[in-house]
């Protein structure tokens, strides 16, 4: 392939823009050689094997189908390439896949599998933009696979994927409606997704496919409005538009008693549904007094305050959209006092390009007839400049005359006066009628305003008289007795002006008012009649008008005029004019036939009219939700959602409850308010808490097993208590979660003066520390960045943390259990005791709780010892599993949530033993609790999915589960070192449910003991790339060895290993599939500097592994 | 959202398009060439187009239409910023986003669409997010790319995607680390006839350049961070610290990019830095006209004013101007009917003026308005608010900066009334 055949074909492709491709007609392949000859090319490169020809070849097509040209013909040749290895040759491919896949729906299929091998790649890029592509390509066919493709991907474990497949929601329900049902359940799951990168693309799926399934949002809408500022742009904007819907429909009217006070002062608003509102109120107000007087003193729900708490910073966006979508939602949702602040905003917009202006000035204009006291500190903001265009400037102009009062009218006539001078004349025009409207609205100007407009009837320019001709006949008859002069000076213009919306309006004036120019009126009538037949249709209509009512009043002078006139207009061409002309003279001659109306002609032509009002045309445009397309349009536009009206009532609130009573929120309310700001950003705490999330529990649970062998009778009531809230919910949410834990600092401090002042003192250095710092960002940034696997955590403490209550549920059973069991505590008093003092200061930390069975990792015991208990406890697990107690020590992971279980709910933990039947296998330990009335039966599971490499042995069928009562597993999976997740479906006899279980990283090794030496010996042979070696800041609580060691091993299933210094703490542990060694150094500094050291075969495992023991030991 | 994207040059010409959904005929186009015809200037174009099936959504930006189809409701705002984005973007590629330069480059155009939105609705438009998954074009990499195969698209997930810092890639490395600030503050001004202020604004930006190794965290605070009236954010700015303690506390990203954009209320006195003093006739019946404008500072805090540039578009019935100035050059473009002077920098002891005579078309009326001054400046070295930035503190990494503070002022719509 040469360089001048590809110039060639270049030229070839542009010679023919705009032909029709003969291409693809093999018949015409003779003749148009050259067309033909071009596309071989390209098809013997992307035949070829070198991916720099391809991509060659692909980058050409890209740019036809770029260009508009039609490229189909090279359809199965580019579809050859979908699974080329070069990743730039394989997105355009993509690319172009997606362009014309509708076309050749058949050879499309042809890749298809391609996609389905790509959904299952490591690399979420890929699985997620496999799936980006499948559900582009519009193949009815595939419809199945999509839907398929997308419920995995909803659970996958990776955001950014979960983020793709809302995506691909709305393509799928675009291309199969039907479809509808399901999808529903999937942006049903995904809206309960905690990741910002998750809820704006969801939010847009639920936008596009169930808008109308509004109670799909009351569990997430708390969570939404927190996670709102995190969010990026464009999901903020789509969010703040469906939670403005939302308010609309589930709170009351904040303006509601405000509109009744100011029922005196309300003149100065004319927008008609303030008015509405107050008549409205006017008839609750007769029909239900009592109720009014009641509901007088309005209090804003919670909620609906919490939306616009947590709106309000996003004024400050740099993205005009998401500004706009913030001052819709405040001029819709807000009380009046508070909509004020957006002016600010908005007006900083008019600083942006011209189209924002355009759309921005176009909302401000609809908001200023509503509000006007909102603007007005900002009337110069509008002030219109000669460089602005047209179009802005018309708006500008709208703006300032609806800002128009009183006070101001003289400044802004004034601004008014050099804008008449304008070069612009449509601009003119507008200003010309922008004064008009002053005139009729603001009553002691309108003296002035129709001198000035006289004035205009001199100006050289006729479309400036034209229009102020017709300001003037507006304005005059709103008093024409007090004007006649002006009435002789326009009848004069009448041989001058051509326009002739102007001259229809001298000739109505004339008319209307002939009584007050007596004679002039027929003067005017004999030059009418003179031109009638060049006039112009308007103009015509208007000349029958004025002979008729002069016939009225000055028959003698006028009668032959008239009929002359009447005559013209008989043979007119229009049909419109002999209508009137006929209708005309048979009301006004008096004829035999003419019956009792022409008795009363006279009042019905000359009738006092109504004088008309000028009003804006942005008035009333505020029953579109503004900022939106329809408002801008003033017309409906399709997939429109109509703003409701506020109900009359309040829908119930406790809807949007997700954990905790309405009670305790209320109480706290306040408190917990101030905690959201300090808290470190949602989606970040979940990751970076992921690891101790059921911690939390754990903690409880040493509350608890403290309250029963400590004396505080109050203490362990409230706490049974609260979890028994908790387990009335599904989901717990954050900053709740932090609630119940200062409660529980709280209680602990009461148990605990000694070590009040401590624990008080760093709590106050927490809150601080947090309030001013935001800390998380950088926070979480670390955490985050560090490895792109971060996700994995992150949707595993969404598990855990949804689990929350079931695992508190679980803590009272252990409660009682560790009642019943009080002789298994001594074991471990010491370790204990520590680690409540921990728990005292920082609640987020890891607390292995006191259980009555032994935990298997432990640093304190020597690591035969461990091997020895480990022993022992394998056989236990093995052959009587319900021995095992659910070990507290370990973090449990929600495997089956008890809603969708309906009424089953599992949960796992890493019991950090070997695995018998295979020593290649984490044991992973599976609690499952029958909460149904009915019973269970037949448990066991089905349709493993897995990566490959990866094995699964199953646990054995359980026959029976009784309502009530809770067994346990044990089951192996080989994760063959990787923290991919193993998917199966677990089966009942009457259900299946898809489930998966994913280990931390550190869950993937199991200890060995080494000596210093061989340590060291082992670690000088993995140096360099596998060589992993971060500096840290340890945690204030975490600077003796002792808490090191521990937080090193419950983030990792590691033994230490001893050594001399006590500077250093080592750990060894082998992998457990591979057995490459896992060796983890801390050495620690002056000061808390600390160096974290990892030496690992499987650099990936070495680099999660780092990252989750820097998060253990930093927090 | 987003249906299809539709670039038009100034000749009327669609030269790219793009389609997310299923593909909309280009003729959708003819709506707005009927628009654009029936609008004198192309800035009068409305921005939204309703047409029986669609809305055409559409921005002008160097001298290029961009336009967006969409089938239902959306937040036109939603569409516009998205669109200007885009030109962002691609002014960030390419360094300047002409239609050769689209051209040039319409791979990349097309990768970086692809990105940008998925089913229409916006993905990635982070710059630095999109310059891990697609590398701007260099002719450096274009001649590697050619010699060795290798791509412009990055395999592995940017990091930005995936965290808080979604404007910060992750393993940035300077030898040099520097973090220059500019402080460019502007004037929108009205002056009337007679010289008094009708209304005067000050609008200013802080525009950053950021080359830091690692994840710096920085603060700036102001020595009197109260004259800011109103501000908006880079999305890395921590609000509540700002609320809290008017300090400037963030991440930043890599390279350039616009940390704040405040607002200086009218409220406060602005100082008007120049003074124009104008007498521009025309005389009923004669020919000809008078102009005659002269220049000069007012408050400038001692500084030297530069960069002046006048223009005024003069009334339609002039014909030619003849002018003599005193310093600078003039033209005048008899079609627009544009006068430009371009003064330089004025010196308080020999002020700048442009003297002369205007000649009207014979017969023609005198016009009846006068044309507005539009004037251009720089003052460099000064904040015309009189905002100062206090210090800038670097955390969370070792390594000393290299920082830098650099204060500019500029005439934005800075407008005389004649």
């Amino acid at each position: 392939m040469s360089a001048s055949s590809a110039f060639n074909d270049e030229k070839g492709g542009s010679s023919s823009v705009g032909e029709p491709e003969y291409g693809h007609d093999p018949a015409s392949g003779g003749i148009f050689s050259s067309d033909y000859k071009r596309h071989d090319d390209l098809k013997e490169m992307l035949d070829s094997n070198k991916d720099s020809l391809k991509l060659e070849a692909m980058k050409r097509i890209v740019a036809m189908v770029a260009r508009g040209k039609n490229a189909s013909d090279l359809f199965p040749a580019v579809v050859k390439n979908v699974a080329c290895k070069n990743i730039e040759v394989k997105k355009l491919v993509y690319v172009y896949l997606v362009r014309y896949a509708e076309e050749q729906q058949d050879l499309a299929l042809l890749s298809i599998s391609t996609f389905q091998r790509g959904l299952k790649d490591p690399n979420q890029l890929i699985r997620a933009s496999a799936l980006r592509v499948l559900s582009s390509i519009r193949v009815t066919i595939i419809v199945p696979i999509m839907m398929l493709a997308i419920k995995e991907a909803a659970s996958d474990m990776s955001p950014y994927v979960r983020k793709t497949a809302a995506h691909a929601i709305p393509k799928l329900y675009s291309l199969d409606p039907e479809q509808k049902d399901q999808l529903i359940e999937v942006i049903e799951k995904l809206l309960a997704d905690k990741t910002t990168l998750v809820a704006g693309s969801v939010v847009m799926a639920f936008e596009e496919v169930c808008p109308e399934r509004i109670d799909l949002i009351h569990k997430n809408y708390r969570k939404l409005c927190n996670l709102l500022i995190d969010v990026e742009e464009w999901g903020q904007v789509v969010i703040i538009n469906m939670l403005t819907r939302y308010a609309r429909t589930q709170f009351l009217n904040p303006n509601i008693n405000e509109s009744l006070l100011e029922e005196g002062g309300e003149k100065t608003f004319y927008g008609s549904e303030e008015d509405e509102d107050e008549d409205d109120e006017d008839k609750d107000k007769k029909a239900e007094v009592a109720t009014m007087a009641k509901r007088k003193p309005y209090v804003m729900d919670p909620d609906h305050r919490l939306l616009l708490r947590n709106t309000k910073p996003l004024l400050q966006s740099r993205n005009a959209a998401v500004v706009m979508a913030v001052a819709q939602l405040y001029f819709h949702l807000a009380p009046k006092a508070e909509v004020g602040v957006i002016a600010k905003a908005l007006v900083r917009l008019l600083r942006s390009h011209s189209e924002v202006q355009y759309v921005v000035l176009q909302n401000v204009a609809t908001m200023t007839i509503k509000r006007r006291g909102m603007f007005e500190p900002y009337l110069k903001s509008f002030y219109i400049r000669s460089t602005d265009p047209t179009q802005i400037k018309v708006l500008k102009l709208e703006v300032l005359t609806n800002l128009a009062n009183e006070t101001n009218i003289s400044t802004i006539l004034r601004e008014f006066q050099t804008y008449i001078k304008s070069m612009d004349k449509d601009f003119v025009a507008a200003t010309i009628q922008a004064i008009g409207r002053c005139a009729t609205n603001i009553g002691e100007v309108r003296d002035t305003c129709l001198n000035g407009l006289v004035q205009l009837l001199s100006n050289r320019d006729e479309l400036v008289v034209a229009e102020s001709v017709v300001v003037i006949k507006k304005l005059l008859q709103m008093q024409p007795e007090k004007h006649s002069d002006i009435i002789k000076h326009m009848a004069k213009l009448i041989d001058n002006i051509q326009v002739p919306m102007a001259r229809a309006s001298i000739l109505w004036l004339i008319g209307e008012y002939c009584e007050h120019v007596p004679k002039i009126s027929p003067d005017v009538l004999r030059k009418m009649a003179k031109s009638f037949t060049n006039e112009e249709d308007i103009v015509k209509l208007q000349i029958i008008n004025l002979a008729a009512k002069l016939y009225l009043t000055n028959s003698k002078q006028t009668k032959l005029l008239t009929q002359y006139v009447l005559n013209l207009a008989k043979y007119d061409q229009n049909y419109d004019i002999r209508d009137r002309a006929r209708f005309i003279r048979q009301l006004i001659v008096p004829t035999e036939k003419s019956g009792a109306l022409s008795k009363y002609a006279k009042k019905l032509f000359l009738a006092l009219k109504p004088a008309p009002v000028l009003e804006s045309p942005f008035k009333d445009r505020d029953h579109f939700q503004l900022g939106s397309l329809s408002h801008l349009l003033n017309a409906k536009a399709g997939g429109y959602q109509e703003l409701p009206d506020w109900p009359e009532a309040a829908p119930d609130p406790s809807v949007r409850n997700v954990e905790v009573p309405e009670w305790t929120k209320c109480s706290s309310r306040e408190k917990r308010k101030e905690k959201k700001v300090e808290k470190p950003f949602y989606s970040d705490s979940e990751g970076e808490s992921g690891p101790t999330e059921s911690a939390d529990s754990e903690s409880d649970s040493a509350n608890g097993s403290e309250s029963v062998s400590g004396s505080e009778v109050s203490g362990s009531g409230s706490e049974s208590e609260e979890s028994e809230e908790g387990s009335e919910s599904e989901e717990e949410e954050e900053e709740e979660d932090e609630e119940k834990d200062k409660k529980k600092k709280k209680k602990e401090l009461k148990k605990k003066p000694v070590q009040e002042s401590e624990s008080e003192q760093s709590s106050e250095e927490e809150e601080e520390e947090r309030k001013h710092e935001r800390k998380s960002k950088p926070r979480k940034s670390d955490s985050e960045t560090e490895s792109g696997d971060e996700e994995e955590s992150e949707s595993e403490s969404s598990q855990s943390e949804s689990d929350e209550s079931e695992s508190e549920a679980e803590v009272k059973k252990k409660k009682k259990a560790a009642q019943s069991k009080p002789p298994a505590k001594p074991v471990k008093t010491d370790g204990k005791k520590e680690k409540k003092e921990m728990s005292l200061l920082d609640l987020d930390d890891f607390e292995p709780a006191p259980s009555p069975q032994v935990t298997p990792v432990n640093s304190f015991l020597s690591s035969s010892l461990v091997t020895d208990l480990e022993g022992l406890s394998l056989s236990d697990s093995v052959l009587s599993p319900a021995t095992i107690a659910p070990s507290s020590a370990l973090k449990s992971y929600e495997l089956l949530h008890r809603i969708t279980g309906e009424g089953l709910s599992v949960e796992y933990c890493f019991s950090r033993q070997p695995f018998s039947p295979d020593a290649n296998m984490v044991a992973v330990q599976i609690q499952f609790t029958n909460n149904a009335t009915s019973d269970t039966k037949n448990l066991h599971m089905e349709d493993v999915k897995l990566q490959s490499g990866m094995r699964v042995k199953e646990f054995p069928e359980i026959e029976l589960l009784p309502a009530g009562e809770t067994t346990t597993a044990v089951m192996g999976i080989d994760f063959c070192d990787s923290t991919q997740a193993a998917n199966f479906q677990l089966c009942t006899h009457t259900r299946k449910f898809f489930v998966s279980i994913q280990p931390p990283v550190g869950e993937l090794m199991r200890p060995i003991f080494l000596t210093e030496n061989e340590f060291k010996k082992e670690q000088g042979q993995l140096m360099g790339m596998n060589e992993i070696t971060e500096r840290l800041t340890l945690d204030v609580k975490c600077r003796n060895e002792h808490t090191i060691v521990q937080r090193v091993t419950t983030a990792a299933n590691l033994s230490r290993v001893p050594c001399g210094s006590d500077k250093e703490c080592r750990f060894a542990g082998r992998t457990v599939t591979s057995s490459s060694l896992v060796l983890v150094t801390v050495a620690t500094k002056e000061e808390g500097a600390a160096q974290l050291t990892v030496n690992c075969e499987k650099m990936v495992i070495g680099t999660m592994l780092v990252k989750d023991i820097l998060q253990a030991l930093t927090q | 959202m987003i249906h299809s994207l539709f670039l038009v040059n100034a000749s009327g010409d669609i030269f790219l398009e793009k389609h997310w959904k299923s593909v909309v005929s280009r003729s959708v186009c003819d709506y707005f060439f009927e628009a654009q015809e029936r609008a004198t200037e192309p800035e009068n174009v409305p921005p939204v187009i309703p047409t029986p099936h669609h809305y055409l959504i559409s921005v002008l930006r160097h001298r290029i239409f961009f336009v967006a189809v969409i089938q239902s409701e959306v937040p036109p705002l939603f569409v516009i910023e998205f669109l200007h984005r885009v030109v962002d973007t691609f002014q960030d590629y390419f360094g300047v986003c002409t239609e050769a330069a689209i051209k040039d480059n319409v791979v990349v155009v097309y990768e970086l669409l692809e990105e940008m939105l998925d089913n229409g609705f916006p993905l990635a438009t982070e710059s630095n997010i999109l310059k891990e998954l697609i590398k701007p074009p260099t002719i450096l990499r274009t001649m590697v790319n050619t010699i060795t195969g290798s791509t412009n698209v990055g395999e592995q997930l940017p990091t930005g995607q995936l965290s808080v810092v979604p404007w910060r890639r992750t393993g940035v490395k300077y030898t040099n680390n520097e973090a220059y600030f500019d402080v460019v503050e502007e004037i929108d001004a009205i002056i009337d006839k007679s010289g008094s202020t009708i209304t005067a604004e000050i609008q200013g930006v802080i525009d950053a350049c950021v080359k830091l190794t690692g994840m710096p965290d920085l603060t700036l605070s102001f020595m009197n961070p109260r004259l800011l009236d109103d501000v908006s954010f880079h999305p890395c700015v921590r609000f509540k610290r700002w609320e809290a303690e008017r300090i400037l506390s963030f991440i930043p990203p890599d390279g350039n990019f616009r940390l704040l954009s405040y607002h200086v209320s009218s409220q406060n006195l602005v100082a008007i830095p120049v003074y124009v003093k104008h007498n521009i006739t025309f005389r009923e019946g004669s020919s000809q006209g008078r102009f005659d404008l002269t220049l000069g500072p007012k408050q400038t805090m001692g500084k030297a004013v530069e960069a002046v540039l006048v223009s005024s578009q003069l009334p339609r019935g002039v014909l030619n101007a003849n002018l003599n100035a005193s310093q600078g050059t003039y033209t005048f473009d008899p079609v627009t009917k544009m006068l430009s002077w371009d003064v330089g920098k004025i010196n308080p002891q020999k002020l700048p003026s442009l003297k002369g005579t205007m000649s009207l078309q014979a017969g023609a009326s005198k016009p009846d308005e006068n044309p507005t001054i539009n004037i251009q400046l720089k003052i460099q070295q000064m904040a015309i608010s009189g905002l100062k930035v206090n210090r800038l503190d670097m955390y969370g990494e070792k390594y000393k900066p290299f920082k830098g503070i650099k204060y500019m002022t500029k005439a934005g719509k800075f407008q005389v009334r004649t």
